[in-house]
């Protein structure tokens, strides 16, 4: 066995440049053709564009259930459906929309993106994210397939004891949530411990903790959220399913449990996760505030410092969703001014987006158009988000139409908006081509506005008495006619997100061919072609700003000298991003896909037997072993150079 | 844009047009008198802050840049412009002085509503149990014999506080009369308080407010608030005993409920029909409404309900009995004669 040392081994560089190292990483980079390809590949872009495709998907699902309950909605004492389709439908709708689209979306778009925004040539643990993908998807097929065999569950997204409780949801439904729970929380903290790990150790030499991307900023206070988060769910989970299935009584009072355990231990996550939705989608509103406003973020530091604030505040604020339980009276209102801090860096950075376009020059193109409907929505959002952090006024709103108004402002405004933003400005990275402006005006239009006709009149309907989660209500209570115009404004909606599908399909298809950085943007992940290469830039770029594209207009500085003929990474320090080790990026391989049929498996049958988990571990082990099983001696150590 | 600009000040005007039975702003009561209060203080508020957003977010519109001409970036993204900076000190100081101002106000509104009964008038006493889906309701007083109970409708009397101990049989329900006061949940497990101080006289209509289930969506509470001698007489007629039924139709109806499938769930005062595990029916005909609000309480509202009660409320407690057209006029025109 011959050990190469360092300098025999083929490196970019003055040697190897142009076509034929395009040629050489293309070769080491590229994924097997066709359908085992397919199933291998570890290129978080490939990875990163099928969670986002599955991701709307489950939005156009779980969009559908809501058009489904409008139509029972639209008029009183309505018998179209059943109560028992109707709670089937907002389970599912709220279920899908926070753990199968929202989460999941953000994530995926941080899959693909931060890599790029970074300039490095893959994401940590590439097999660890192929495998997350597999796991988000069995998760999310598992329940709509219970759905569509009318075993959906039926005890809402929030599945409150003991109503979630064997006493009182017989039956497998509540086993087949708390399970989807499990299968969304591995992927999304597989995803986050990579996105942790990447955004630490893979930046472009030169860039700094202060000179990173706002949304790579989101996504990493994201990923420590989900980190320090989602084990109370999984635990809260976790321990309902042990109820259910082992006869525990972690929940049951009558035998000296407690049913608010769950609401504890469920909005310590819940809470969060609505930040884990939000903080990336701020980071999409600085991207495309940025671009279009030809000006660099209006205080950067305390755009930063505010995405900090709200990661840690959010973990302080979940009470608010129990002010109705009768906990002692005084401790409340710490989480009511808990709950009013989180809006101070809400409002900082409104301010500084709009001060961008302030002191900017803003073309008003579709991807600005979304963040100015995103602040005139959200806003309406956030301040009606004000008035429920105090406790009378919550006791009176809570479990209302007013909330159900709060939170599809302060998600479909502060979150979607942006996400349609994202979608139109990163579009031509994705695919090489733009999306059509015109189609692009008229969807965003017809979502504004149908949004506003929607959701503004439940505001009046909570105050009025409505509350949530009622298949329907009498004639006499005033709740008619406002009713009859938020099914009217729900279909404008569906009928933009038609518009606004029809327009990808047909831009993917006929699109303007867009150059490598066709907006003019300042960041890394447009120094290279559209769509990127497998190994996203021929050479690692070298940052001295936080705008490395309009500052280095001409010629981006790059570092060279990481292999080509193996799959290798540029890892940096933590702080200053100066070059310290290369390290080898994982190869295609299918035991990911191996690993993630054996664990499904292992989940879907304990939700019929306890003996699934003990069964079960074997496939899962066998396939763990093969995925770390050593393929090939040692390649010659790392240097530090 | 300049659309929504006007939206928050419609808010109140529309809002405070919304009276109803079941309504937040028709405030009758201490309690959600002092709450609305709070809101509109926090409704100008944030209306405010809303308009200045909307104004600078139009100002940016209008200027498009400014001085800014040659339209590439400043170095750091530090501004040229002075007055931005102002700003931004300015705004995040009035952001965080008017939240202060309202967590105040919160907390001095909460303080009000923890001070239950200051003056220490002798309050009402009331148990209320939830149930999937439908109220126990039980007066009771310090001599228990007085003791009352009903089912699905509550009667206060106006300007005398009143107690109720919230508890649930089964799953988490929350009481919420919204002309009265806020929510609370009854749990499981738990016992929770509430103090309601009515101040008008009128019907109102509570309605379980945390999802409980298949009929979450019919489980109403009727209230009737009244003036002191009226909720008196109420008292004493809910005390009486079931009337002996007089018309032959009645008296087979009388046969039937107390010797069949009924009385092993209902209670009738002064009868052999003692089943506790669903509303009393001593006086049902006397409420407003059958089934926690599902149907009115009239002839048409009981011929329904006794027929056919998984009609009007799927997957609810009580089983279609199959009864027969006389079994059905007989059972009918006794529980009509329940007052």
């Amino acid at each position: 066995m011959t050990v190469l040392s360092g300098k025999d081994l083929p490196r970019d560089g003055e040697q190897l440049q142009g076509p034929a190292l395009d040629a050489r990483l293309a070769r080491t980079w590229g994924d097997a053709p066709g359908l085992w390809g397919w199933i291998t590949t570890t290129d978080h872009k490939r990875i990163g564009i099928r969670y986002i495709v599955t991701g709307m998907v489950f939005l156009v699902l779980a969009g559908l259930s809501a058009l489904w309950m409008r139509l029972q909605l639209a008029t009183p004492e309505n018998s179209m459906m059943t109560p028992d389709r109707y709670n089937q439908l907002f389970t599912m709708h709220g279920t899908t929309m926070m753990f199968l689209f929202a989460v999941p979306i953000m994530e995926a778009m941080a899959i693909y993106l931060v890599p790029l925004m970074i300039g490095t040539r893959n994401i940590s643990f590439p097999r660890l994210n192929a495998f997350s993908y597999w796991m988000y998807l069995a998760g999310g097929v598992m329940i709509w397939v219970a759905f569509v065999l009318n075993i959906g569950p039926d005890a809402g997204w929030f599945s409150y004891t003991p109503l979630s409780g064997p006493q009182f949801s017989p039956g497998k439904r509540v086993d087949i949530w708390a399970q989807m729970i499990t299968f969304t929380e591995v992927a999304a903290l597989a995803v986050a411990v990579e996105l942790v790990a990447t955004i630490l150790k893979q930046r472009a030499p030169g860039m700094t903790l202060a000179r990173m991307p706002l949304f790579v900023w989101g996504a990493l206070v994201t990923a420590f959220m989900v980190i320090f988060s989602m084990p109370s769910v999984a635990l809260a989970s976790s321990l309902l399913i042990a109820d259910r299935l082992i006869g525990t009584h972690f929940y049951n009072a009558a035998e000296h449990g407690d049913p608010l355990l769950w609401q504890h231990l469920f909005w310590f996550f819940g809470h969060p996760e609505v930040y884990i939705i939000f903080l990336p989608a701020t980071g999409f509103v600085s991207h495309i505030t940025e671009a279009f406003s030809r000006r660099p973020v209006f205080a950067y530091p305390a755009m930063v410092l505010s995405l900090v604030t709200t990661g840690l505040l959010a973990f302080g604020v979940w009470v608010h969703h129990m002010f109705a339980t009768g906990l002692p009276r005084l401790g409340y209102s710490f989480y009511t001014a808990a709950t009013l801090a989180v809006s101070i860096p809400a409002a900082i950075q409104i301010f500084c987006w709009i001060a961008t376009m302030w002191d900017g020059r803003p073309r008003f193109r579709v991807p600005l158009l979304y963040v100015v409907a995103f602040i005139v929505t959200f806003v309406i959002g956030g301040l009606s988000g004000v008035m429920q952090a105090s406790v009378p006024i919550d006791l009176q709103v809570h479990d209302t139409y007013f909330v159900v108004a709060h939170f599809h402002y302060v998600l479909v405004g502060g979150a979607v908006f942006p996400l349609l933003g994202a979608f139109t400005y990163w579009f031509p990275k994705f695919t090489g081509r733009m999306m059509d402006d015109r189609l692009g005006k008229i969807a965003f239009w017809m979502i504004f506005i149908g949004f506003q006709v929607a959701f503004f009149p439940m505001h009046f309907l909570g105050l009025m008495g409505m509350p949530r989660r009622v298949y329907t209500y009498p004639t006499n209570m005033g709740w008619d006619e406002l009713n009859l115009l938020a099914t009217i404004g729900s279909f404008v909606v569906a009928a933009a997100f038609l518009v606004f599908i029809v327009n990808a399909i047909f831009s993917l298809a006929r699109g303007a061919v867009a150059g490598a950085n066709p907006w003019d943007a300042p960041g890394l992940e447009w120094a290279t072609s559209s769509p990127p290469p497998q190994y996203n830039f021929p050479h690692i770029p070298v940052v001295s700003s936080r705008t490395p594209l309009w500052d280095n207009r001409n010629h981006l500085p790059v570092m060279t000298g990481l292999r080509v003929d193996d799959r290798e990474l540029l890892l940096t320090s933590v702080m200053e991003a100066i070059p310290d080790v290369r390290d080898p990026s994982a190869m295609p391989s299918a035991w990911p896909l191996w690993a993630a049929m054996a664990t499904t498996c292992l989940f879907i049958s304990s939700i019929f037997t306890p003996w699934a988990v003990v069964i079960g571990a074997f496939p899962v082990a066998a396939a763990l072993i093969g995925w770390f099983w050593p393929k090939s001696p040692p390649g010659p150590e790392p240097v530090i150079e | 844009m300049r659309r929504r600009l006007l939206l928050p000040i419609p808010l109140f005007v529309l809002v405070s047009g919304c009276a109803g039975i079941q309504s937040v702003s028709d405030d009758a009561g201490r309690e959600s008198g002092l709450i609305w209060s709070l809101f509109v203080l926090f409704g100008i508020v944030t209306a405010i802050f809303y308009v200045a957003v909307i104004a600078f977010l139009i100002a940016a519109y209008w200027r498009r840049g400014g001085s800014n001409q040659d339209g590439l970036p400043d170095e750091g993204g530090v501004t040229r412009e002075r007055s931005l900076r102002t700003a931004f000190f300015l705004w995040t100081g009035a952001v965080i002085g008017s939240l202060s101002l309202l967590a105040l106000a919160s907390y001095f509104t909460d303080r009000g509503l923890a001070s239950v009964n200051p003056e220490n008038k002798p309050m009402v006493g009331i148990d209320l149990v939830a149930n999937q889906w439908w109220w126990d309701v039980r007066y009771h007083y310090d001599d228990p014999s007085q003791n009352i109970r009903t089912a699905n409708e509550i009667h206060l009397p106006a300007g005398v506080p009143a107690m109720i101990s919230l508890k649930s049989n089964d799953v988490i329900h929350s009481f919420w009369v919204p002309n009265l006061a806020g929510k609370q949940d009854l749990i499981p497990g738990r016992i929770n308080d509430i103090v309601l101080m009515p101040r008008r006289i009128g019907h109102y209509r509570a309605q379980c407010a945390e999802y409980c289930g298949l009929q979450h969506a019919h489980m109403a509470l009727d209230v009737i608030v009244e003036s002191p001698a009226d909720f008196q007489r109420w008292e004493a007629a809910q005390r009486q005993p079931a009337p002996a039924p007089a018309t032959p139709l009645a008296q087979a109806g009388y046969a039937y409920v107390t010797s069949r499938e009924c009385s092993t769930c209902h209670n009738i005062a002064g009868t052999n029909a003692n089943g506790t595990v669903a509303p009393d029916l001593t006086h049902v005909a006397g409420r407003r409404t059958i089934a926690a609000g599902t149907l009115p309480m009239n002839r048409a509202g009981l011929y329904a309900w006794i027929a056919d009660p998984q009609g009007a409320k799927p997957g609810n407690n009580m089983p279609t009995v199959g009864l027969n057209a006389d079994e059905l006029h007989a059972v009918a025109a006794y529980l009509e004669t329940l007052k």
